[in-house]
């Protein structure tokens, strides 16, 4: 598992990059009422607007982390949002991505480093 | 944090977890560990202790001595019937300025010798010049040292009765003060969250103490600003600074039941308040704008700012979200909007710009959900 600044965690699947938001930032949004997740098969760049989470309290963007094309998204999150705080690193995935160079991930921070920002 | 005042119970919010932020100058608990959703879920099933000791209470007493006369003297500033509130009752009202706006809301207390008011914190400072200048014949106070707490929800009678043995008696807008170990509770059956349940003025010394007794009782869970927020959306209750401000009239927030008759066009007191010209004649004609409840369709809350259209294309905004969010007792999205008198009646769709698409919202009566005042 990979981290970005923005909270997210990225997860290699085959070929593809599964992208979710990480406990810490699950716990800091509060109540998850609602999801907006992006269409598939859209060409998204890097630091792009793709993912809005409102919770009880305010709305938060997702981000792109990498350049890449949405080839599924996780349609279980717009019937029950609160998925995002009962299992945020788990079953609320948000979206897969194929990009084309998986090496890309090596810049991401891993746990200990994503653990130390948070700390 | 700088600049802020910190409430007589801040030692206590830290203690129990809760979750700081700035709000109208103060460092006050915005949620605790349970989070907004189930604070306010928790309220609505058993009970929940605010600390609202931000807000200000002020004093008011005619130098005459004469209750009547402060009664009168208000009745200058404020549009409500407040010579015909009994003693030991509480009404909601507002300072209106000269255009018809609202310079606030307010509770006003009739205690006998003196009225008791409760205002928004952010208006404290102008509140009290307002009444200084307006009120020349009467001595305003505004009363330093006292703690302010609401204790909310379907447990809040049996919870209070064992620390205020008739707190059963009061009914729904009832005050009265109480003993509690040598000091005097200041106590209304009242609240802003559109349940049953009491707010208690405290002295300062015995504040913690007061809100310990009562966070004892296992039902009471201690209630952050979030749910406080959340709650009084639902019950459909204006927010100052958000749904009402200088330029909106009580008769365009939908404040026109708190407006005795005995004040309006006919009644033996009418008008003689600042703005009586324009929210007299809203009462008669209605006014050209007016705020509503609106339920957005699908999940997507529409938030304060988001602006309203007619149609689903085409044609400039014709008005706006004042409050809006989750209602976590409905489980869905609710909002309350500023819109034209054409767009106004229960069942028009109308559509909310959230993040460049209009999304279709149906305008409803309020409160959202019934309120369970004990009258």
């Amino acid at each position: 598992m990979k981290y970005t600044k923005e909270h997210e965690w990225l997860r290699v699947d085959g070929d593809l990059v599964v992208v979710g938001i990480t406990e810490h930032a699950a716990t800091q949004l509060g109540d998850v009422v609602f999801v907006e997740l992006p269409e598939v098969e859209t060409q998204v760049a890097e630091g792009d607007e793709v993912v809005v989470i409102e919770s009880v309290k305010a709305a938060s963007d997702i981000l792109a982390p990498v350049s890449g094309e949405i080839v599924e998204v996780n349609e279980k999150l717009s019937d029950n949002p609160g998925l995002v705080n009962e299992d945020p690193t788990g079953d609320a995935w948000f979206f897969k991505m194929k990009i084309d160079d998986l090496s890309v991930l090596d810049d991401f921070m891993n746990e200990d480093e994503y653990n130390e920002l948070i700390g | 944090m700088a600049g802020l005042e910190r409430l007589q119970l801040h030692a206590l919010h830290v203690e129990l977890g809760g979750k700081l932020v700035p709000f109208a100058g103060y460092e006050m608990p915005v949620q605790y560990a349970p989070g907004v959703m189930k604070e306010h879920l928790h309220t609505r099933e058993a009970a929940g202790l605010f600390d609202v000791s931000h807000m200000g209470q002020v004093i008011i007493a005619a130098k005459s001595g004469r209750q009547e006369d402060a009664a009168a003297a208000l009745e200058r500033l404020i549009p409500v019937d407040v010579l015909g509130l009994a003693e030991g009752r509480q009404r909601y009202g507002f300072l209106t300025n000269d255009v018809g706006g609202i310079i606030d809301d307010l509770m006003i207390a009739n205690r006998g010798d003196h009225f008791f008011l409760v205002v928004n914190a952010s208006r404290k400072a102008v509140d009290i010049e307002v009444l200084r200048r307006g009120l020349p014949d009467c001595d305003v106070g505004p009363v330093e040292n006292r703690a302010l707490i609401a204790l909310q929800g379907p447990e809040a009678e049996r919870v209070l009765a064992a620390l205020v043995p008739d707190a059963a008696d009061f009914a729904f807008m009832d005050v009265g003060i109480r003993p509690w170990q040598g000091v005097d509770l200041w106590i209304s059956r009242s609240g802003y969250t559109g349940e049953d349940g009491f707010e208690i003025s405290v002295p300062a010394v015995a504040a913690e103490g007061f809100a310990r007794k009562l966070l004892a009782d296992e039902a009471v869970w201690p209630i952050g600003l979030g749910a406080r927020d959340s709650l009084r959306l639902e019950a459909g209750l204006c927010l100052y600074g958000h749904d009402m401000d200088e330029d909106v009239s009580p008769v365009e927030a939908g404040l026109t039941w708190a407006i005795q008759k005995v004040r309006r066009t006919g009644g033996a007191r009418a008008g003689g308040f600042p703005g009586a010209d324009r929210i007299l004649r809203e009462l008669t004609d209605g006014p050209a704008r007016k705020r509503v409840g609106l339920r957005p369709e699908g999940r997507a809350p529409m938030r304060e700012g988001v602006e309203i259209h007619a149609a689903a294309e085409g044609g400039a905004p014709v008005g706006r979200v004042t409050s809006g969010g989750f209602g976590p007792s409905l489980d869905a999205p609710i909002a309350m909007a500023m819109l034209p008198a054409a767009l106004c009646a229960r069942g028009t769709t109308v559509y909310g710009d959230v993040r460049g698409r209009r999304l279709p919202a149906v305008v409803c009566d309020l409160p959202f959900r019934p309120s369970t005042y004990k009258r």
